[in-house]
C-alpha cells in the first residue's frame, strides 16, 4: 500500500512538469495547445535514443527540452504568423508529431536496465544512493518539480513573464505597450513544450521505455491537473498556481489509481482519463471557458 | 503634428455590403492640440483612431507623424509613442494583475521586456503619488487585482497607465462613455489636467456635447466620413454645446437616426 501511495506520489510530480506547461498554456495564455500530445512523446523519444546511445541521461533532459521547444515554436508561428485558429495550430503540430517521433525512436524503444538514467546515475547515486530506487525515484522527482516550480514562479515575476500573463488577460494591452503580442505569445508556447517534453523524458527514463502513442490524452490529463489544482485553491489566494497545479496533478494521479485498484482493466484508462475530466469540467463549474477556447 | 492626408478606406469592397466610409479624408493635428471629435454613430470616428493607430488598414493616402510616412508601421510599433484610453474600461489594464503590476508594465512601456524584475520596489512611492493624485483612494489597494474596482476606478488606471510614458499622442476613444455621469466627469477633469499637465497632442472622440464644447482647444465633427464643423482658438471658446447641437441634429435627421 504504502509502495502504491508512494508511487503515485512520483508520478504525480513527474507529470507536474506537464501541468506547468499546460498551465502556462490553458491559464496564462488561454491557449489550448494540443501540441502537447505530441511534445510529450517528442520528449521522451530523444531521451531514449540518445541514452541507447550513451549519452549523458542529464544531457538528454536538455535536447528533449530543446525539441519540445521547437515544437512550441512550430505550433506558435503557425498560429501567429500564418493566423490558423489556435486549436488547429496545436493539431497540426501533434499530428506531424507523430510522425517525427516514429522517426526518431521508432513504435517501441526501451531502455535496458544496463543504461543509466536520471534515477540511477552518478550524482545522483553520490547523494541518495543509500535508499531504495523507488524512495530515489520520489526524491529525484521531487526536487525536479520543486526546482521548475521555484523557476517558472521566478520567471512569471519578472518583466517578461509579466508580460506574458498580461497577453492572457489582455492581449489588447500589450499591443499598446507597443510590443507584439504574437511574439510573446510563441515565447509562452516554447516554454510550455520545453516543460511538456521534458516531463515526457523524465516519464521515459523513469519506466525505461518509450512507446509513440504515450502522448495521447496528455493534453487531457494536463488540463485536468490545472483545473483541479486551481479550482480548489480558488479562494486561497497564498497559494501559488504552480503550487495549485502540482497537487492537482498528484490528486489526479491518485484518482486514476484508485480507478485501477477498484478493478478497472488498464485498456479502459483512457476513458477513465475522459470520464474523470469532464466530471472535473462540470463539478468545476468551468464548462464555460473550455467551451470557448474549443 | 499628425497629418492624415487623402485617407480613404472601404469597407467590405466589392460586396453588397461595400460602404465607402473615408474617400479623400485630411486632417491635421499640431502638436499640444487637444482635439474634441463629435459625430453620430458610423460618422467614421473610431475608424479614424484606428486608422492613425494601425488597427484598421487603408486603401490609399498617407498617414503623417511629424512629417514622416507611418503607413508601413504595425500597431504595436506605433504605440511606442502613442497612448489609448478605450470606451471599455477593461480594455487599459489587464484584470487579473494588480494595480502595480499593471503600472510597472506601463511604466516598462518602450523598455525591453527581459528577465529583470517585473516590480520595481523603488517606484512604488511614485505609483502611491501618482494614485493619490487621482483622489480615489487606489493608492492603499496597490495589491488589489484591477478585476475588482469599479468602471471608474479601471478607466483612471486605465488613463494613468496610457500617459506614463512620453507620448506623441493620446488616443481618447469615447474613454467615458461606459461611465455613469458623475464618474465621467471625474474621468474627464482628470483627463483634462493630465493633458495639460504633460502638454499632451490628445485627441478625444466622445458623444458628449458638453464635453466636446468645454475641453480641448479644437472642435471637429463629422458626418459620413466627412468633417462638417472645425474650430479652433476664440471661435472654439465661443462656441455652445446649442450650436454643435443644431449641427449635430440637422445631420442625424439626413442620416435617418
Amino acid at each position: 500500500m504504502l509502495d502504491m501511495i508512494i508511487g503515485t506520489v512520483t508520478q504525480g510530480l513527474i507529470y507536474a512538469l506537464l501541468s506547468y506547461g499546460i498551465y502556462i498554456t490553458y491559464k496564462i495564455l488561454d491557449f489550448p495547445d494540443l501540441t502537447v500530445d505530441g511534445s510529450f512523446p517528442l520528449g521522451a523519444a530523444v531521451t531514449a535514443v540518445l541514452l541507447i546511445k550513451g549519452y549523458n541521461p542529464y544531457l538528454t533532459l536538455l535536447f528533449a527540452m530543446a525539441a519540445g521547444a521547437l515544437a512550441g515554436l512550430a505550433t506558435g508561428l503557425i498560429h501567429v504568423r500564418l493566423k490558423v485558429r489556435d486549436l488547429l495550430a496545436g493539431i497540426i503540430t501533434m499530428t506531424a508529431l507523430f510522425s517525427i517521433n516514429l522517426q526518431i525512436g521508432g513504435s517501441n524503444l526501451s531502455i535496458e536496465r544496463a543504461i543509466d538514467t536520471i534515477f540511477t546515475a552518478k550524482p545522483t547515486m553520490l547523494l541518495f544512493g543509500s535508499v531504495s530506487l523507488m524512495y530515489r525515484k520520489l526524491i529525484v522527482a521531487f526536487i525536479i518539480a520543486l526546482i521548475f516550480k521555484l523557476l517558472l514562479d521566478a520567471y512569471l515575476k519578472t518583466k517578461s513573464g509579466m508580460l506574458l500573463r498580461a497577453v492572457g488577460d489582455n492581449s489588447a494591452l500589450v499591443t499598446s505597450l507597443a510590443k507584439d503580442n504574437g511574439r510573446v505569445k510563441i515565447l509562452g508556447l516554447v516554454l510550455a513544450n520545453a516543460l511538456v517534453a521534458l516531463a515526457g523524458a523524465i516519464v521515459c527514463q523513469e519506466q525505461r521505455s518509450f512507446s509513440a502513442t504515450m502522448g495521447t490524452g496528455q493534453m487531457v490529463f494536463g488540463l485536468a491537473t490545472v483545473i483541479i489544482g486551481t479550482t480548489l485553491f480558488r479562494r486561497l489566494d497564498f497559494v501559488k498556481g504552480t503550487t495549485a497545479v502540482v497537487i492537482g496533478s498528484i490528486l489526479y494521479k491518485a484518482c486514476i489509481q484508485i480507478a485501477i485498484i477498484a478493478g478497472l482493466p488498464a485498456n479502459l484508462l483512457k476513458l477513465i482519463t475522459a470520464v474523470l475530466f469532464l466530471v472535473i469540467l462540470v463539478v468545476g463549474g468551468m464548462k464555460g471557458k473550455v467551451t470557448q477556447g474549443a | 503634428m499628425l497629418e492624415l492626408k487623402n485617407i480613404t478606406k472601404t469597407y467590405n469592397p466589392g460586396t453588397v455590403t461595400e460602404m465607402c466610409l473615408f474617400k479623400d479624408f485630411n486632417l491635421k493635428v499640431r502638436d499640444g492640440e487637444f482635439v474634441s471629435v463629435v459625430g453620430s454613430n458610423g460618422s467614421g470616428k473610431t475608424s479614424m483612431l484606428n486608422i492613425i493607430c494601425g488597427t484598421i488598414p487603408i486603401d490609399s493616402g498617407d498617414c503623417l507623424i511629424g512629417g514622416e510616412s507611418i503607413n508601413e508601421q504595425k500597431d504595436f510599433v506605433r504605440y511606442k509613442k502613442i497612448g489609448r484610453v478605450y470606451q471599455n474600461p477593461s480594455m487599459g489594464t489587464c484584470p487579473n494583475m494588480t494595480i502595480l503590476e499593471n503600472l510597472s508594465l506601463a511604466d516598462n512601456k518602450g523598455k525591453h521586456f527581459g528577465l529583470g524584475k517585473g516590480v520595481s520596489k523603488k517606484r512604488i512611492e511614485d505609483y502611491k503619488e501618482m494614485l493619490s493624485a487621482l483622489g480615489l483612494g487606489l493608492e492603499d489597494k496597490l495589491n488589489v487585482k484591477m478585476g475588482s474596482l469599479s468602471g471608474g476606478q479601471r478607466q483612471a488606471v486605465a488613463l494613468l497607465m496610457a500617459t506614463m510614458t512620453p507620448l506623441d499622442f493620446l488616443i481618447l476613444d469615447e474613454h467615458t462613455a461606459a461611465l455613469d455621469p458623475h464618474t465621467a466627469d471625474i474621468i474627464m477633469e482628470l483627463t483634462d489636467k493630465i493633458v495639460r499637465e504633460k502638454k499632451l497632442t490628445a485627441i478625444m472622440v466622445t458623444h458628449n456635447l458638453r464635453y466636446a464644447v468645454e475641453y480641448g482647444s479644437r472642435l471637429v465633427m463629422m458626418d459620413k466620413g466627412h468633417i462638417v464643423l472645425d474650430v479652433d482658438g476664440v471661435k472654439k471658446h465661443e462656441t455652445k454645446v446649442d450650436d454643435i447641437l443644431d449641427l449635430f441634429t440637422s445631420i442625424s435627421i439626413e442620416c435617418g437616426n
